[in-house]
């Protein structure tokens, strides 16, 4: 059986079982449609926060991103994980406990106002589509591959999956077929890594492998990185930065708060049966996220690594030394066919030079060399995880399980996340304030209509993307990290945030945020209109857009803050429900209707 | 005070010393003192290299699970638990 028919068995497999459990747990109320069922475990519930979190951004994107970015590329794998200890210890408990569907039904009642509420749903709706975006990059990436057609192609074949896909079912249905994806993604993501860890280093753990020694040698594999990236000009793998550090320490943050401020994955617990349970929930979630996000930097690694060998195939500068085009491995083929990946013979000699040609220190060493440039002149980071198992020429198997479970990742986040748009679509700005009598039917008819919408929109996008799928879902991170987090954690922390000073908080942060990324994306991310440029030196003390949303969090508190002592505290009332949702006792089950 | 307020204190107490520790791991040893830390080594890793990539993930599940466990105690204790 050849590769490609067994990509399509794998795939097929694994989207069959999806698509039964989904049809089995069909949705069939509007309560089963946004909730998880009430009697899943911590474990299982965990599990399938996991797979709700870990999208295309996490699978495909972010080891790619590692390989090239090496240390500076920390910030997704602390930013992605640190932000559940936020959510752990400052909201989920409370939010568990004021026990209703979503985030702006209770920032509604908490600062009992309407406006607020409203404000909430843009900002949430803002932020869910953003980073819906960022998984149909991922999306038409491994589509493109599955299918191997060009990247357009493979996002329209995409799009019509997560459409159907999404529709079917609900809360409900999801959480079953998200367990079974997580299963098939961990998997997809693991055995690959074990393997060429195995055959690196003899260690079996990627974990350890990437310290471990390189095979018949006494260098590790990371030291052993440092000095084949370092031959070719470029950084230091272990030592390079991104951008700056206080770069890093922002982009962190951001990621981090955002986390925390995401509606997908805080919906998840509202639901949960006991305040207790919400506590253990996100940290067996952790522990599934934590399986994928120690083994990333290996694989990054371990990509980047081989990728170099393959081209630079001998020694650096030797006219042998580097791979002959004509001989290039199959692998090669398969990703120019998609487009992402692109050879260009500068110096005419038939064979590929992959080096920095950025680098003035190796430009005298590239000119003595007869070499006039990279060659390499596209190598989109986003293909690299796809890629990997072929480079490192793993069994067809291998290669097939992680292109399903590539394709798992990226459904089973933009199911959730389409939920979640639909939501508040339907159930916070319909029902909860246009039209407070719409028929359950109807409720759920606008939330199906609304999710077409997104999907369309986030497929325009998919075709421009303004950015990797993974820089594209930080920006949506800074989106929620400025507005919806602060509002949050004040409701619960601060007894005195009144509706004046939450409302403008979020106005404000999101604004500054939005300003701030729209001035050198373009203006709703639409090429060409960026007003400032994309260029690094007009960044705020050297901070990236992706990275800005900490600084929106700040400006939301300080404007929060300042508002709500200038205006009427919260009526009695509300501080008494603030009061309530700190103590566990007396958490019923969650309500809405 | 009551024991509301001190369940509430207890709570806050525990909340700002696991958070210290979030961030001495992650922004702490992984970002700022970083390149010190590189110059120890941990196997085959660079240790400031180490916390950003592997420890400080490590570090995290270890809080959360923590967390859980004292505050299930403090719920008890206080008698505000559920059920």
């Amino acid at each position: 059986m050849d590769l490609q028919t067994m990509t399509y068995l794998a795939v097929g497999l694994s989207f069959s079982l999806y698509i039964g459990i989904a049809f089995w747990a069909r949705a069939r109320t509007t309560g089963d449609f946004y909730v998880a069922g009430k009697g899943v475990h911590p474990v299982a519930n965990g599990m399938a926060t996991a797979a709700d979190w870990m999208s295309a951004a996490s699978f495909i994107s972010m080891a790619g991103l590692i390989a090239f970015n090496g240390y500076g590329a920390s910030v997704f794998l602390m930013g992605w994980t640190g932000g559940y200890v936020l959510l752990a210890m400052l909201l989920a408990p409370y939010l568990r406990k004021f026990g209703k569907f979503t985030v702006p039904e209770f920032i509604g009642e908490r600062y009992y106002s309407r406006t607020a509420r409203i404000v909430a749903v843009i900002c949430l709706i803002l932020a869910s589509i953003t980073y819906v975006i960022g998984q149909m990059k991922g999306i038409g990436v491994a589509f493109s591959r599955f299918l191997e057609v060009d990247y357009n192609t493979g996002l329209y074949a995409g799009m019509g999956v997560v459409f159907i896909y999404s529709v079917m079912g609900g809360m409900k249905g999801i959480t079953y077929t998200q367990i079974a994806q997580y299963v098939i993604l961990i998997f997809a993501y693991t055995v690959p890594a074990i393997f060429i860890s195995m055959h690196l280093t003899g260690v079996a753990l990627p974990q350890l492998g990437l310290g471990a020694d390189m095979s018949g040698t006494s260098m590790s594999m990371l030291d052993k990185l440092d000095l084949v990236v370092g031959e070719l000009g470029f950084k230091e793998y272990s030592t390079q930065v991104m951008g700056s550090k206080l770069n890093m320490f922002v982009y962190t943050l951001t990621l981090m708060i955002g986390t925390a401020g995401l509606p997908h994955v805080i919906m998840r617990f509202f639901t949960v049966p006991k305040v207790r349970d919400a506590r253990a929930t996100a940290g067996w979630a952790l522990v599934f996220i934590a399986i994928l996000y120690t083994t990333a930097p290996a694989v990054g690694a371990m990509a980047r690594l081989n990728l170099m060998e393959t081209i630079q195939t001998g020694e650096v500068g030797s006219p042998e030394g580097n791979l002959a085009y004509e001989e290039r491995p199959q692998w090669f083929k398969n990703w120019e066919t998609t487009g992402l990946l692109k050879y260009e013979d500068k110096n005419g000699d038939g064979r590929i030079q992959y080096y920095n040609d950025k680098s003035e220190a190796f430009a005298s060493k590239a000119e003595s060399f007869g070499w006039k440039g990279n060659e390499m002149v596209k190598v989109d980071r986003d293909i690299m995880v796809l890629a990997n198992p072929e480079i490192a020429k793993l069994p067809d198997w291998v290669i097939a399980l992680v292109v399903a479970g590539g394709l798992a990742a990226a459904l089973s986040t933009a199911a959730g996340l389409l939920l979640a748009i639909a939501s508040s679509i339907s159930h916070d700005l319909l029902k909860g304030v246009f039209a407070p009598s719409i028929s359950e039917k109807n409720e759920l008819m606008a939330g199906r209509i609304a999710m077409a919408g997104a999907i369309a929109m986030a497929g325009y996008f998919g075709i421009h993307p303004p950015d990797f799928a993974a820089g594209t879902v930080a920006i949506a991170f800074g989106l929620a990290a400025s507005s919806i987090f602060p509002a949050l954690m004040m409701g619960i922390f601060n007894k005195k945030m009144n509706r004046a000073g939450a409302t403008w908080g979020m106005i404000a942060g999101i604004s500054v945020t939005m300003l701030y990324v729209f001035q050198h994306k373009g203006i709703m991310f639409i090429p060409g209109t960026s007003y400032l440029g994309g260029m690094e030196p007009s960044w705020f003390f050297g901070i990236s857009p992706n990275a800005f949303g900490a600084v929106g969090a700040a400006v939301n508190f300080a404007v929060a803050i300042m508002v709500s002592k200038m205006t009427a505290p919260p009526p009695d009332h509300i501080q008494h429900l603030v009061e309530d949702i700190r103590v566990p006792a007396g958490a019923g089950s969650a309500t809405g209707h | 005070m009551s024991d509301r307020e001190a369940y509430w204190k207890a709570n806050i107490r525990l909340v700002a010393g696991c958070l210290v520790v979030w961030f001495i791991v992650s922004f702490g040893f992984g970002i700022i003192l970083a390149e010190p830390l590189n110059s120890i080594s941990l196997g085959g890793y660079k240790l400031g290299f180490w916390f950003a990539q592997q420890g400080s993930i490590y570090t995290f599940v270890f809080l959360i699970f923590f967390y859980a466990w004292r505050m299930n105690k403090l719920d008890r204790k206080f008698n505000v638990h559920e059920d």
